[in-house]
């Protein structure tokens, strides 16, 4: 047996990344005392050269290297494109609420860099060895950055709550993927899949091997039944991390989900279609029905992300690369909306009052109007009005579920929605006609985080404007 | 010989043994870091049994992928559970309840 050199290009991003990010840690050490504001500005400008290097060195071909352990093709390259896009704006309005909050440490940033590392390999992952070693680093880095806020007794129930489901999850998804192994006699994922093609394997341990996949799945995705982490989560910890939690990581959980099913498992789509749709169904009503009851904003926003989830989930239950690439488009703009929605209570909450409560939202257009105009751009485009970009979004995934013969499916996700609409509604009103005793103007938010803020929510009404724009950059990754 | 299925069987139980440790236990939150480990470890014994029986080296090189990072895992949730008994001088699993709605 010889050694052979893999190709190194197709992870260039990565390893500029992993690089930047080590100097980065390291530099912290030297530089945090004197120029606190040092990493952040490097982590940025890290970004931004990954985000260009993926840009000018994207290519529609698809490249396996590392013995068929890494991937690189149009669909990774457009979801590590998003990944950096949101990251931008989580750093910068994380900065923010850290320095309000006085714990700002440059750590927040590396970590932060780690785990985008760690989600670039989930999105490239073409083996079992690297979804896992990606979707740990990820994980793990995750986990520090909810527990940074140390002298928060919610910050570090949240962390460890997170803490004891993400691993019991990941040891749920490993136990499928040993099955899987022990069905197929390969960890490879393409392998797996002529394999299973080829009829020569174990149909009761393949079974096996999906079932536990799938749950493992619906944790890192938080749909019901397996949610019961997601609002506690989103709750207790420091806003700036619940930001960065519901934004890029459910890309990254997309990108799993679609390499181990669709990439994977194609043979077995008749048992995890099923599997998905349970999930689907719960996530949608379950997730509505106790949004409506909340009154905690964070929260709120933490079941609504569960009903879109269960949206989500429609893309793939209709099975089709249609449908992958509609729930491609769902997650992209679901994780921008995510920011935005994040980002704005970031920007309201200056001193004192944290904008967590709705009923903190009371009298906002007077108070702050153009703020509240954002949040109402947000708020109509999550609850799927037109002409915003989630319309369209829950659009696709609804018409191609409808094409693969799940009539049902879509009506209950119409009227979930709909129902949902109330929730949304229920916080405009508290914005625009309920009036606050405290008619003082709020504090002017930074200037970057005003700017950036904005640039998000207003992205979703532009998008919305022109939604072939980003519908077409989904379908084409997808379908090559 | 030992048959596969007697692997099988095995880890099964030892998985099934850290669910209920996850589930059932109200006491105290290292013996879920306990019971994590050892759903790991039921992983490990199912990836050994069946690359042995599969003539097949990669299930041991993911063994030491997991063992590796089920170590990183240990450090951090230990760190956090430490970080939990500061702020409120318990790590009963009863007492982390005061995030509900």
């Amino acid at each position: 047996m010889h050694f052979e050199i893999p190709a190194f290009s197709p992870a260039i991003p990565e390893m500029v990344l992993l690089a930047l990010a080590s100097f980065i840690l390291i530099a912290d050490t030297f530089w945090s005392k004197k120029h606190p504001n040092a990493t952040y500005w490097a982590s940025q400008i890290a970004l931004v050269i990954v985000g260009i290097l993926i840009l000018f060195s994207f290519t529609t071909e698809t490249q396996v290297t590392f013995h068929d352990s890494f991937i690189r093709d149009a669909f990774g390259d457009v979801l590590k494109l998003f990944i950096v896009i949101v990251s931008l704006g989580v750093f910068l309005f994380s900065r923010d609420y850290m320095r309000l909050n006085n714990f700002y440490k440059g750590e927040f940033f590396t970590l932060g860099l780690f785990a985008i590392l760690g989600m670039f390999v989930m999105v490239s992952s073409y083996n079992f060895i690297t979804l896992f070693v990606g979707l740990e680093i990820m994980s793990l880095a995750m986990y520090a950055m909810i527990a940074m806020q140390r002298d928060s007794s919610a910050a570090t129930e949240a962390a460890l709550k997170y803490f004891v489901l993400g691993a019991m999850a990941t040891g749920l998804l490993l136990y499928g993927l040993s099955m899987i192994y022990g069905a197929t006699g390969t960890l490879t994922i393409p392998d797996v899949k002529e394999v299973i093609a080829s009829g020569d394997v174990n149909a009761t341990v393949l079974a096996f091997g999906v079932v536990f996949i799938v749950i493992g799945l619906g944790f890192k995705l938080g749909a019901v039944p397996f949610h019961m982490w997601v609002p506690d989560v989103y709750q207790g910890s420091p806003t700036a991390v619940t930001l960065f939690i519901a934004s890029a990581p459910k890309i990254a959980a997309f990108a799993i989900v679609y390499r181990l099913l669709v990439d994977g498992l194609p043979g077995l789509v008749v048992d995890w279609q099923q599997l998905l749709i349970i999930m689907s169904v719960l996530s949608m009503v379950i997730g509505t029905l106790i949004a409506l009851m909340q009154t905690n904003f964070k929260r709120l926003l933490a079941y609504s992300g569960i009903t879109h989830i269960g949206f989500l989930l429609m893309g793939f239950i209709a099975a089709t690369p249609e449908g992958y690439s509609a729930a491609m488009f769902y997650v992209l703009v679901y994780a921008i909306s995510s920011v935005a929605a994040f980002g704005l209570i970031i920007a309201l909450a200056r001193t004192g009052n944290q904008f967590e409560e709705i009923a903190d939202f009371k009298g906002l257009n007077q108070r702050n109007p153009w703020l509240a105009a954002m949040m109402l751009i947000v708020l109509f485009s999550m609850a799927g009005i037109p002409p915003f970009i989630g319309f369209y979004a829950k659009l696709v995934v609804l018409e191609e579920v409808i094409s693969a013969g799940f009539l049902w499916l879509a009506l209950i996700g119409v009227v979930t929605a709909v129902i949902g609409a109330f929730y949304y509604l229920k916080v405009i009103k508290a914005m625009y006609f309920d009036s606050n005793e405290d008619k003082s103007l709020l504090p002017v938010a930074a200037k970057d985080v005003a700017i950036g803020v904005s640039a998000y929510s207003v992205s979703l009404l532009l998008l919305g404007l022109m939604p072939a724009l980003l519908m077409g950059v989904a379908y084409n990754s997808v379908l090559g | 010989m030992v048959a596969l299925s007697d692997y099988l069987v095995f880890s099964a139980i030892l998985f099934t043994l850290s669910l209920a440790g996850i589930f059932l236990n109200r006491k105290n939150v290292i013996v879920l870091l306990m019971a994590i480990e050892l759903m790991l470890l039921a992983v490990n014994t199912n990836l050994i049994a069946f690359s042995f029986f599969l003539n097949d080296i990669s299930g041991q090189i993911f063994v030491f992928f997991i063992l590796t990072v089920a170590a990183a895992e240990a450090a951090i949730g230990l760190a956090i559970i430490v970080l939990v008994f500061r702020n409120r001088n318990s790590i009963n699993v009863d007492d982390l309840g005061s995030l509900k709605g």
